[in-house]
């Protein structure tokens, strides 16, 4: 198929993973933010071709596994009340809560509806003006606009009953969290080429300069990923630490204006917590004070509930990139993609499911 | 900075209620099947957890089978759940080395469904049954309150005389069998997930949807000594290899020769699915011994429905119970159950 045949091609790859080799003289060890990235490294077998100096660990890039579990647990209870139609993007619905998963809650009667796009979701508060719709807005730089857009049109429009509950996180927040973290081993990052497609590049400068930490933006395909990797070793290797950008076909270095603008007039940043890792400060969005009666959580008086958390799910680490998958005593054991722990399990875009999914163990 | 908590809530345990999940040919399926039904009913027949039970009976080998066709939409690009609800229970017997003769016809209609949508399905199985050579020769009607049916639930049950002269089943797989698809994958998936979800794509895709005896007599016909066949339903190829593999031996396939239409690859791309997941109904595979693998692709792609079949792998002798697959790219990783349904990704 054209404009993924060229970047799945086996000879590309074998080609420029032996340049890689040649490149490399000392151990490195590199994170790919996004969840998809992680996906594609472990569905491609592409990390079994790397230098065995790199090392790749999985970044916080999934929105599902970030999503904290209050507002997963105000899902469901959003999901129960019988005039509400909960709807969501498909991967968000297995994940557990406290008290179970939304596709649980549907099983117990609530009406839950997987859609594909916010504008549907919209669609079908038109359609059933005797209910309330509500959306999980979920997801990273690269869902906010299509969210803002369905808040603003419903605006425009004045639908009534249609509403979102804002779960909305941001990558530079996380990367700043996790190079300032003690524990940090990242060397160079991978940064999602999709965030980029609608921010750009320029707000990553910054932390490239103040960490000394090389930022190459990424694609999502296998030549991409070892391509990204290529530069980042590269700037490695001669101690430069500056933004690339690997995925040009997508990623200007100023973004998606319009889009920015449509996310800047919606939504406000604000701090977030984040599932596995914890508060962040800016490192979210929430509606503005002109948007705010299509908050869900004002519009049906949804109080943070206090959610004890514990237990031996490791999931903090591994969004860090500080422990991999398999490092969890309870990986692919008591903890699996049927009876998942904790987020990371569920998702496809979770490194825990990925590497369960594709049998990855440690020197497999 | 925040200080960073390790921190993730032990979920309940699940399994109170049945989720759609457990009806998606993944783990949870399989889980269901073993942990509940073959312990209440186990039978040796039940038991093979073959596509349909072989009896002896009075000198004859028969195969029985049955299933449930629950499909939305009722009617899709390239059939529609009356012609699904023959096929289906006619492929389930073929898989069996079986010629499919007798079907019988449960219906489970809503009330308020119109009545020609009713004729349109029942044209559309008699038509189907006369292509597979199968009579339709006893049903039962039901009908329920509006609202606790979803227009149409078809049950066919089918009998059919097994004319493998060997056993066809996991068990008779052996390390240096051929893997052999029929046909190109997803087509079906995608068919009705695109009408479902009101989803359209330049060249609208088609199901697969056909019956399969002929070109399992084809292969029977040509002496193909046929150690396993299996029809690529809920749950697709992956479900299918993991199914045999956990007779006891491993699978390897390579990922470049599964052949997947243009437009089926393009929709999966596009909603996140993996294709080598998707449903088929009218493709099987079959394992064949290495001799006889150029043969069985000659008279399977000298038939319409298996014009497109493809050598895939091989069993090997490596871990029973395991598939691999060798990437695209030349990179290696195990094809594993998914655990229900593939649910489309966010980003």
């Amino acid at each position: 198929m054209k404009y993924l045949d060229e970047y799945r091609d086996p000879a590309a790859v074998r080609q420029l993973a032996q340049s890689l080799a040649r490149l490399v003289t000392r151990p490195w060890t590199l994170m790919e933010v996004c969840g998809g990235q992680t996906h594609t490294f472990v569905k491609s077998g592409l990390e079994g071709l790397l230098p065995p100096a790199i090392t790749l660990v999985h970044g916080p890039g999934c929105p599902v596994c970030v999503t904290p579990v209050e507002l997963i647990d105000q899902a469901v209870r959003l999901a129960a009340r019988p005039e509400v139609i909960f709807s969501s993007f498909g991967d968000m619905l297995r994940v557990p809560g406290s008290a179970g998963s939304l596709l649980e809650a549907k099983a117990a009667g609530a009406d839950v509806r997987m859609v594909y796009s916010p504008l549907d979701a919209l669609k079908l508060a038109r359609a059933s003006p005797a209910r309330q719709v509500v959306f999980f807005a979920v997801g990273f730089e690269t869902t906010a606009p299509a969210n803002a857009m369905a808040v603003w049109q419903a605006e425009r429009e004045g639908v009534p009953n249609f509403s979102i509950l804002v779960a909305h996180v941001l990558v530079p927040p996380a990367l700043e969290a996790i190079l300032s973290s003690p524990d940090r081993r990242i060397d160079a990052f991978l940064a999602a080429g999709h965030v980029c497609t609608v921010m750009g590049y320029e707000e990553y400068e910054p932390i490239a300069r103040r960490y000394r930490v090389p930022i190459v933006v990424t694609g999502f395909e296998p030549l991409d990923l070892l391509e990204g990797i290529y530069l980042a070793i590269a700037q490695l290797e001669a101690g430069r630490a500056g933004v690339e950008n690997q995925y040009g076909r997508a990623v200007r270095r100023e973004g998606n204006r319009a889009a920015q603008q449509r996310i800047t007039e919606v939504f406000e940043v604000s701090p977030r917590k984040w599932r596995g890792i914890g508060e962040i400060p800016s490192s979210g969005l929430r509606l503005r004070e002109r948007y705010r009666n299509f908050d869900a959580e004002a519009r049906f008086g949804l109080a943070a509930p206090a959610v004890e958390e514990s237990g031996e799910c490791i999931a903090g680490l591994v969004l860090q990139g500080i422990k991999k998958p398999f490092e969890c005593p309870a990986f692919a054991t008591r903890c699996t993609p049927e009876t998942p722990l904790g987020a990371p399990m569920v998702s496809s875009e979770g490194a825990c499911a990925a590497y369960c999914q594709y049998g990855k163990r440690p020197h497999a | 900075m925040p200080e960073f908590r390790v921190s993730c809530p032990v979920m309940r345990p699940s399994g109170e209620r049945v989720l759609l999940a457990h009806g998606g040919g993944g783990r949870l399926m399989h889980q269901l099947i073993a942990g509940l039904f073959l312990e209440e009913f186990g039978s040796p027949p039940l038991a093979a957890q073959h596509d349909g039970a072989l009896l002896h009976l009075g000198g004859q080998r028969l195969a029985f089978t049955t299933d449930s066709y629950v499909v939305r939409p009722l009617e899709f690009p390239g059939g529609d759940i009356g012609s699904l609800a023959v096929y289906g229970t006619v492929n389930d017997l073929a898989m069996c080395g079986a010629r499919p003769l007798y079907l019988s016809a449960g219906f489970i209609l809503e009330e308020g469904l119109e009545m020609e949508t009713l004729r349109r399905v029942a044209r559309s199985m008699r038509g189907a049954a006369a292509r597979a050579g199968v009579a339709l020769v006893t049903g039962d009607t039901k009908v329920v309150d509006k609202g606790k049916g979803d227009g149409i639930f078809i049950n066919t049950a089918g009998i059919g005389v097994v004319e493998a002269p060997t056993d066809i089943g996991p068990a008779t797989v052996r390390p240096g069998d051929a893997v052999i698809v029929s046909g190109d994958l997803g087509a079906h998936g995608v068919a009705v997930l695109s009408v479902r979800e009101g989803l359209e794509f330049a060249s609208p895709v088609v199901s697969d949807l056909a019956p399969l005896w002929e070109p399992v007599a084809a292969l029977l016909g040509a002496g193909i000594e046929i150690h396993c066949l299996r029809d690529l339903t809920r749950g697709g190829l992956a479900s299918a290899l993991n199914e045999i593999a956990a007779a006891g031996v491993g699978i390897e396939i390579r990922e470049a020769a599964v052949p997947v239409a243009e437009a089926v690859q393009g929709a999966c791309e596009i909603l996140g699915l993996d294709p080598l997941y998707v449903a088929n109904e009218g493709r099987f595979v079959a394992f064949v011994p290495q001799r006889d693998a150029e043969r069985t692709l000659e008279a399977l792609r000298a038939l319409p429905v298996s014009a497109a079949a493809a050598r895939i792998g091989t069993v090997a002798e490596g871990p029973p119970g395991s598939v691999t697959l060798e990437s695209r790219i030349g990179g290696r990783r195990v094809l594993d159950l998914l655990s229900g349904e593939q649910l489309p990704r966010i980003c």
